[in-house]
Formats: C-alpha cells, sequence, structure tokens
C-alpha cells in the first residue's frame, strides 16, 4: 500500500470516528448542535479525501469531471434550497426525500459498479451489489411514497387490493432469485428486471400502510438507506461508507424498534398493513359510549387561568392543524399569571419520532419544559388541567385493561389529572378504531373545534376574562 | 477465502453495535433531529458516487454518475442544513428576556447539565 492510499484510509478512519462522535453529542439538547458540526467537518473531510483520491490517480476523464462536477452542484442548490424553505411540519416529507435521493444514489453507484466490472465481477462482489441495487431500489421508491402520503399527493389510508400480498410475494420472489441466479452469470438485462420489481416492491409495500403508522415507516426506510449505502461501500471497497451505512441503519433500527413498542403494534403487523388509517378515521363520527360533556371557551379559559399546575397534551391533532405557535403563546399568557405549565410528549407524538418536541422548538417552547412520557407520567396526579389537543388513543386509558386494540400501549396518564379538557374536532376515532374512555369520565370537558381556532379563542378568552 | 471481505464484514457488524451503543441514549425529545443526522450521515454516498465518475466512460455511465452525484449531494447539503436548522431551535429559555423566573427553576434543570451552545 502506497503512503498515499495510507493517509486516505486513516483520513477515512477519522471521519467515520467523527460521525460516532457527533451522534454521541447528540445524547442532549445541549450539546447536539456541536455533534452535528463535528458530523459535518468529518463529511467535508472525507469528500476532500476523496476527491484527492481522483486527483492523485488522474483516471477520470474530463467528461467525467464535468458531470461529476455539475451533478454536484445541482444537487447542492436543490438540498440547499429544500432544507432553507421546508416547513417544520413537513420534516418528515422531506427526510423521507432524502432518504429516496440517499437510496437511489447508491443503487446507482451498485449498478454503475456492475456494468462497468461486467464478467470480471467476484461473486463476493456480486452479492453486495445485488443487495445494493436491490435495497436501494426499495428505498428509492418506497420513500417517495412515503413523502407523497405524507404531503397529501396520495391518500393516506392504506391502499390495498385482493392479492396484493401475492403480488408483494412474487416480486420478492423475482428480486431474490433473480438477484441469485445473476451472481454467477451476469447479465445486464436481467439486472433491469431486478431494478424494476425493486422499484415496484418498494412501491406496494408502502401503499397499504396508513398515515399514522408513518413515523415507524420513515425510520424503517432510514434503515434501509444506510444499509444500502453499506453495501455500496463493500462493492467500492469504501471503509468511511459502511461505517456510516452501518451507523445509519442501526439508527434506524433502534427508531423502528421504539415506535412501533410506542404504538403497541409489531413491525411485521405494521408491514402487513391496512390498520392505520390516519387522518381517514379522525373525520368519522363516532358515538359516545356515555355522557360527554362539551365546555366553552370562556368556562375553559376560567379553569386554565386558575389552575397552579396545568399540562399540555400535544397530539398528531395539533401538528395536522400546525397550532404550535397558538399552543405556545396560550403557555405564555398562563406562565405570565403564574401557572406552571409543561407539556406530555408521547412518544408517537406528530407524524416522526420526535416531531412534536421539533415543532414546539419551533415555537419557541424551552425544551426543559418538554417532559418525556416516563417523567411526566407522575406529574399528573398533581396536575389542576390536563389540556389534550388532538391526541386521541395515546390518552386512552383502556390501553391499562387487557382485551382492547390498545391494550399494553404505552400511555400518558392525563385521567389522573384533576380535571381534564380535550379540544378535538369531533368525537372521532384514532387510528386504532375504538372509543377513547378518557371522554365520557366525569372530569372531562369536551371543546369541540379545530386546534388552532381553539386555542387562539382559549387565549382571547384568558386575556378578557382575567386579563 | 476473502480476507478483505472479512475485514469489510467486520467493521459494518461492529459498527452497528457501535449505532445502537450511541443511538440508544439519545433522549425522544431528539430523535427528529437525531433521524435528520443520520440521514445527512447516509450522504456519505457522495463519496461513491464521486468514485463512479472516475470509471464512467459511455453515456450510460454519464447520466448514471450525474444523477448519482446529483442525488447524494442534494442527501448531503439538505440533510446537515436541515439539522442545524432544526438543533438551532431547541433552547433552554424562550429568547425574550421577561420570561417569568420561575420558569428556569429546579424542576427543569435535571436533564442535562451542559452550558447553552
Amino acid at each position: 500500500m502506497s503512503d498515499f492510499a495510507w493517509t486516505i484510509q486513516v483520513i477515512y478512519l477519522l471521519a467515520a470516528s467523527s460521525f460516532v462522535f457527533g451522534l454521541h453529542l447528540m445524547n442532549t439538547p445541549a450539546t447536539a448542535r456541536r455533534g452535528n458540526q463535528a458530523s459535518t467537518i468529518g463529511m467535508v473531510v472525507a469528500i476532500a479525501a476523496t476527491l484527492a483520491i481522483i486527483v492523485h490517480d488522474d483516471l477520470i476523464s474530463t467528461t467525467g469531471w464535468i458531470v461529476m462536477i455539475a451533478g454536484a452542484l445541482v444537487g447542492s442548490a436543490l438540498g440547499l434550497y429544500s432544507a432553507r424553505n421546508v416547513q417544520m411540519t413537513a420534516m418528515p416529507q422531506l427526510v423521507s426525500m432524502f432518504n429516496a435521493v440517499g437510496g437511489g444514489a447508491a443503487a446507482l453507484v451498485g449498478i454503475h459498479d456492475y456494468m462497468t466490472a461486467g464478467a470480471a465481477v467476484s461473486a463476493t462482489t456480486s452479492v453486495t451489489t445485488l443487495l445494493d441495487v436491490i435495497i436501494g431500489g426499495v428505498t428509492f421508491s418506497g420513500s417517495i411514497v412515503a413523502a407523497g402520503k405524507l404531503q397529501g399527493l396520495i391518500t393516506s389510508a392504506p391502499v390495498t387490493f385482493p392479492g396484493a400480498r401475492v403480488v408483494n410475494l412474487l416480486l420478492a420472489a423475482v428480486g431474490v432469485g433473480l438477484g441469485a441466479y445473476l451472481i454467477t452469470s451476469p447479465s445486464t438485462a436481467l439486472l433491469a428486471i431486478v431494478i424494476v420489481a425493486a422499484l415496484v416492491f418498494g412501491v406496494s409495500m408502502v401503499m397499504p400502510i396508513g398515515g399514522a403508522d408513518m413515523p415507524v415507516v420513515i425510520s424503517l426506510l432510514n434503515a434501509f438507506t444506510g444499509t444500502a449505502v453499506a453495501m455500496a461501500g463493500f462493492v467500492i471497497g469504501n471503509w468511511a461508507m459502511i461505517i456510516a451505512g452501518a451507523l445509519v441503519g442501526a439508527s434506524g433500527g433502534i427508531l423502528t424498534k421504539l415506535m412501533a413498542d410506542a404504538m403497541n403494534r409489531s413491525i411485521r403487523n405494521i408491514m402487513l398493513g391496512g390498520f392505520g388509517t390516519g387522518d381517514a378515521a379522525a373525520a368519522v363520527a363516532g358515538g359516545p359510549g356515555g355522557d360527554v360533556k362539551a365546555i366553552a371557551a370562556d368556562d375553559a379559559a376560567i379553569q386554565l387561568a386558575y389552575a397552579s399546575k396545568v399540562i399540555i397534551v400535544p397530539g398528531y391533532g395539533l401538528a395536522a392543524a400546525q397550532a404550535q405557535h397558538e399552543v405556545a403563546a396560550l403557555a405564555e399568557l398562563l406562565e405570565s399569571r403564574g401557572v406552571e405549565v409543561s407539556y406530555a410528549i408521547h412518544p408517537v407524538a406528530g407524524r416522526m419520532p420526535g416531531h412534536m418536541n421539533v415543532l414546539l422548538a419551533e415555537a419557541n417552547v424551552p425544551y426543559p419544559q418538554l417532559k418525556e412520557m416516563d417523567e411526566i407520567n407522575p406529574e399528573f396526579a398533581r396536575a389542576d388541567v390536563a389540556l389534550v389537543i388532538g391526541a386521541n388513543d395515546v390518552t386512552n386509558p383502556a390501553a391499562r385493561r387487557p382485551g382492547t386494540a390498545i391494550s399494553g400501549m404505552p400511555i400518558l396518564d392525563v385521567d389522573q389529572a384533576h380535571s381534564i379538557i380535550v379540544v378535538k374536532r369531533s368525537m372521532g376515532h384514532g387510528y386504532a378504531g375504538i372509543d377513547n374512555e378518557l371522554y365520557v369520565d366525569p372530569k372531562t370537558s369536551m371543546y369541540f373545534a379545530d386546534a388552532k381556532k381553539a386555542l387562539t379563542q382559549l387565549a382571547a378568552a384568558v386575556k378578557t376574562l382575567v386579563g | 477465502m476473502y480476507p478483505a471481505l472479512l475485514v469489510d464484514v467486520a467493521i459494518f457488524v461492529l459498527s452497528l453495535w457501535v449505532g445502537f451503543e450511541v443511538i440508544s441514549k439519545v433522549p425522544a425529545t431528539l430523535h427528529t433531529p437525531l433521524m435528520s443526522a443520520a440521514n445527512s450521515i447516509h450522504g456519505i454516498v457522495l463519496a461513491g458516487a464521486m468514485l463512479i465518475a472516475v470509471t464512467a466512460h459511455d453515456a450510460v455511465g454519464y447520466v448514471i454518475a450525474f444523477f448519482a452525484a446529483a442525488s447524494a449531494a442534494a442527501n448531503v447539503v439538505g440533510g446537515y442544513v436541515v439539522t442545524g436548522r432544526m438543533l438551532k431551535m431547541f433552547r433552554r429559555r424562550p429568547i425574550s428576556a421577561e420570561s417569568v423566573a420561575s420558569n428556569g427553576s429546579s424542576l427543569n434543570g435535571h436533564r442535562d447539565t451542559g452550558h447553552e451552545a
């Protein structure tokens, strides 16, 4: 190995270390920014080292330079524009799109390598190449469908048809079978069929999954992209790509597991689909199983204004109504009156893992006020008012009993509070499709309105009544 | 056998474990920025996209290299910028100085002992 090659490998190793270190620094909000900076520096160094290889080897054609630089410039501009302008509520779509392009790029690396190496390729290299192409292809199309569903371009309801599972199995069989055949007998034409099968499989995998299950799907696709990138690293023998890909694969894997647990669903159950109906279910009016007490803005405002401790429980409905600024304004008003306000954040609140925290951070809510489930649950008993905004299943006490659709799901102990105000558009069900026993609790009052409108009215009422 | 491949596999498996260890410690508060950060890290595929521009010598190769470079660059640049944008919003206290004194008290301080970045 030449001195140059040694130096490059050491630099790649340093870059990979900075990725690990950067992720490590993300374990507290106070150091997270430094973590992102460390990771950025590692990335710049790795890309610079790659440039150095290209210049040093001097095998690239002029067209190659032009193509590479033009591609990088176009991509950077698109990435920069979307990152600068994205709304925080649209973050899940953007992450999904970055997954798509990352997986796509990894697949392209594999495809190119397969085509140029041709018959000369060894069996072991073809295995990783084919894995790269298949996983990358599935991620690419699957992430685009997921982004489309989140953006509302594709219906968020599960799309399924009779025999869908058979089609999926067939596609998987074609991909794996042909892929295995290609290991020993390379053929570009057959590779094209594998690519198409992978792309179609990505679509048919995500289409039957409902909007409410998207936190899990995005995490899973993130893990896929990481794995595809690691496979691409195997293909071209690049350590930095193997390490970075494995890190991302692990992170996606953990988050997928956490999300699935928090929703009391198995990953298999989600992937087989047809359960999480998301927005569609929220619009369906369901008959309450007991007496529901409605409340007007003025009464709710008085309860809030004279409380000493209020816990706000924001959910999917708040994210959908983009009411994060309104809730922050109400909280600030209550705090200025000396009310102690904190937020109870369920792990699956919002549309991706941790999404609610970002939305509230955007609305300038200090992060120490955002409490995770285990931390806040003991505090509900001391709260005068629990204000539930657009959260449903995660507050349903039925989860503590066996035999319901959500039995065993970790929930927020909202029913322990002295009184409960629920802001909700209708008596519709959450994605689990069952009645929420919290709503018929004698301590609960229902405020039927869109989250944004309700919070604005509440804040106005607090001001005029007790100003 | 294939010693080079074995080394690669060992690196892959150990990195997976490092990833599990490091990421398990990230609090739920930061899961969205974490996923976004992980997203930008897989933008390292740009290195691969650059290297295939070297071996491309026909029209198909150039087209593939162009789209690979563009996709990977969008991934890496967008990923880091948007992660930075999100993390910038996480504050211990509101920006306005007139926030209530009780707000920063005992209840709030125990999760992180670090300083504001």
